[in-house]
C-alpha cells in the first residue's frame, strides 16, 4: 500500500476517534454540569418564587401549543382507528384505543417533541444570549453564582411543567377523540367511555405514562439548560445551540422511548 | 506605616493555550484609594489582566493578590467571599435585560442581603441618585441609551459599596457628554466610597485627566507607567507611539506571522 493512502486513512480514523472521543468528553461534562446543578438547586428551592417563573415560562406559554396538538392528534386517531376496528366489529373500543395509545405513548412523546422545540430552544437561546451579553460574567461578579441562580430554576421550571403538559396532551387527545368518535361518527357514548374506564390501568397505563414524561422532562431541560450555558457566546454560537438543543433533545426523547417501552411493556405483556 | 497595596500583581503570565501566551511577567501595583488606568491597544492584554485581577481567570505562574489574599487556590466560597468587596463595571454594562433598572440595582442587594423593602428600596435610589437617574427607575435597559445604561450598571456595581471598582473600557462607544458623565462620575465615586479603581481603557487622552497613575501595556508586558503628567512629558517611543496614535512604531503593525513569502508559496514558485 502506498503512502499518501496509509496516510490519509490514518487521518480519517483519528478524525473519526476524536470525534467519537470529544462526544464522551462532552457527555462527561454535561454530566458533571448535572451534578453541580442538582447540589447547587438550594437556592431554586427555597426561593420557590423563581422557580415558579420558570413554570410559566416554560409551561404556561407552551398551553396553547400542547392543547391544540392534543386535540388534533386526539381527533386524528378518532378517524385512523374507527376505520381500522370497525373493520373488525370493534368500533366500540375506540375508546380504549384513543386513550391507551396517548396515555403511553403519543402524549409523553408528542408532548415531549413540542416541550423541546417551544420551550427548551427557548431557554437555550435565553441562557445562551445572556451569556453572550455578558450578563452571566456580570452575575459571576457580583457573586453570584449563575448555575444557582439562573440554571436551576429553570431547570426544575421545565421538570415540573414537563409531565402536566403531557398529561393535559393525553386530556385533550380523549377529548378530541370523543368528539369525533362520539359526536362526529356515532360510535356510542356509553361503549367509549366504559370501555375506556375498563381498559386503562393505572399503574401499568397511566403511572409508566407518567414515568416517561417525567424521564423526557429531565432529559429535555438539561439538554436545554446544557446548550445555553456551553454555547458559543456568539450569534451563531447561540443559533447552533439552539438547534442542537431541538435535535438532540428529540432524538433524546425518541432513544430514550425506545428502552422506557421495552422495559415496561414487554416484560410482564410478553405471552 | 504605608498601607499595603490594594492589589499587587507579581511576574504573572497568563495564556489561553500553551502556544501563545497573553501576558508575559507582568507587575502591577494598585495603592488603596487610587485610581489607576491600565492602557495598551487592543489585544494587548489588559482586559485579560483586569479579569486576572478579578479572579475570573488564575495565572499560570506568579501570584495575583488581591485584597489581601492570594487568588490561586481559592475555594469558591472564599472567592465570592472576596467578589463581595469588588464592582465590575463591563463594557457594554451587563444589565439584566429582564429586570428594570430599579431591580438590577437592586439585585446584589437582594441576593446578599436581608433587608426590608423599604430599606432597600433607599438604598437603590440613593445608588441612582449618585449616577443621576433615580427618575428612570421603573425604565427597561432597552429604554435606555448606552450612557445611561452604562450608568445603571455602575449603580449596580457599587450597589454593596465595594472596595475595589473594576472597569473595563467603561468609555466605548459614548457620546462627549456621556463620556464626561462617566469620566466624573469615576472620580467622585471612587473618592466618596473610599474606594479603589482600575479603569482598563483605550481612550488614552480621556482617561489621562481621570487617573492617578497608568499602566501603558503591549504585547503581554508593561511597557511603560507613571503618573500622567510624566506621561504626557515621555520621550519613550512606545508612549508617544500610543498618545500621538502613530500606526508603526515600537509596537509592529502586524500580528505575528510565519514568513510572508513562505505563506504565499512564493518560495515554492
Amino acid at each position: 500500500m502506498n503512502l499518501p493512502m496509509v496516510a490519509a486513512l490514518r487521518s480519517r480514523l483519528e478524525a473519526l476517534g476524536s470525534t467519537f472521543t470529544s462526544a464522551i468528553w462532552r457527555l462527561g461534562f454535561a454530566s458533571r454540569f448535572l451534578g453541580y446543578l442538582v447540589i447547587h438547586s438550594g437556592t431554586a428551592l427555597r426561593r420557590f418564587r423563581l422557580t415558579v417563573a420558570e413554570i410559566y415560562f416554560a409551561g404556561v406559554l407552551s398551553l396553547i401549543i400542547i392543547l391544540v396538538s392534543g386535540l388534533f392528534v386526539g381527533m386524528v386517531l378518532a378517524l385512523q382507528g374507527y376505520d381500522t376496528l370497525q373493520r373488525f366489529g370493534a368500533s366500540e373500543s375506540l375508546g380504549v384505543l384513543v386513550a391507551l395509545s396517548l396515555v403511553r405513548e403519543l402524549g409523553p412523546v408528542v408532548a415531549g417533541l413540542l416541550f423541546a422545540s417551544r420551550a427548551g430552544s427557548a431557554i437555550t437561546a435565553e441562557i445562551g444570549l445572556m451569556k453572550a451579553t455578558e450578563q452571566i460574567s456580570a452575575m459571576e461578579m457580583m457573586a453570584v453564582d449563575p448555575i444557582a441562580r439562573v440554571v436551576a430554576p429553570r431547570f426544575w421550571g421545565g421538570v415540573l411543567s414537563m409531565p402536566l403538559l403531557a398529561a393535559l396532551f393525553s386530556a385533550m387527545g380523549v377529548f378530541g377523540g370523543y368528539l369525533v368518535g362520539v359526536q362526529l361518527i356515532g360510535v356510542d357514548a356509553g361503549a367509549f367511555w366504559s370501555q375506556m374506564q375498563a381498559a386503562v390501568d393505572v399503574r401499568q397505563d397511566i403511572l409508566n405514562g407518567v414515568i416517561k414524561s417525567v424521564v423526557f422532562g429531565i432529559a429535555v431541560t438539561w439538554i436545554s439548560v446544557f446548550e445555553g450555558y456551553d454555547a458559543v457566546p456568539t450569534a451563531e454560537g447561540v443559533s447552533r445551540a439552539t438547534t442542537r438543543t431541538v435535535v438532540t433533545s428529540s432524538l433524546a426523547i425518541l432513544a430514550l422511548d425506545f428502552v422506557l417501552t421495552a422495559l415496561m411493556f414487554t416484560g410482564g405483556n410478553a405471552r | 506605616m504605608q498601607q499595603s497595596p490594594i492589589v499587587e500583581i507579581d511576574r504573572i503570565s497568563f495564556g489561553y493555550d500553551a502556544a501563545r501566551p497573553v501576558l508575559r511577567e507582568v507587575s502591577v501595583s494598585i495603592p488603596r484609594g487610587s485610581v489607576v488606568g491600565i492602557m495598551g491597544q487592543s489585544g494587548c492584554g489588559k482586559t485579560t489582566l483586569l479579569r486576572i485581577i478579578a479572579a475570573a481567570y488564575l495565572p499560570s505562574a506568579g501570584t495575583a493578590t488581591v485584597l489581601g489574599r492570594a487568588t490561586s487556590g481559592l475555594e469558591r466560597d472564599d472567592l465570592y467571599a472576596m467578589r463581595r468587596k469588588m464592582g465590575m463595571l463591563f463594557q457594554f454594562g451587563a444589565l439584566f435585560t429582564d429586570l428594570s433598572v430599579y431591580e438590577n440595582v437592586a439585585f446584589p442587594l437582594r441576593e446578599h442581603a436581608r433587608l426590608p423593602e423599604d430599606m432597600l428600596r433607599d438604598l437603590v435610589m440613593m445608588k441612582l441618585q449618585a449616577v443621576g437617574l433615580r427618575g428612570a427607575a421603573d425604565l427597561m435597559p432597552t429604554e435606555l441609551s448606552g450612557g445611561m445604561a452604562r450608568r445603571v450598571a455602575l449603580a449596580r456595581s457599587i450597589a454593596l459599596d465595594p472596595q475595589l471598582i473594576l472597569y473595563d473600557e467603561p468609555f466605548t462607544g459614548l457620546d462627549p457628554i456621556s463620556f464626561g458623565v462617566i469620566v466624573r462620575l469615576i472620580r467622585s465615586l471612587n473618592d466618596s466610597l473610599g474606594a479603589t479603581s482600575v479603569i482598563v481603557t483605550h481612550d488614552v487622552q480621556e482617561a489621562l485627566g481621570v487617573v492617578d497613575y497608568v499602566y501603558f501595556m503591549a504585547a503581554g508586558r508593561v511597557i511603560a507607567q507613571g503618573r500622567p503628567d510624566e506621561v504626557r512629558k515621555s520621550s519613550e517611543p512606545f508612549v508617544d507611539q500610543f498618545v500621538n496614535g502613530r500606526p508603526d512604531g515600537p509596537v509592529p503593525f502586524h500580528y505575528p506571522a510565519p514568513d510572508y513569502g513562505a505563506d504565499l508559496e512564493l518560495a515554492a514558485a
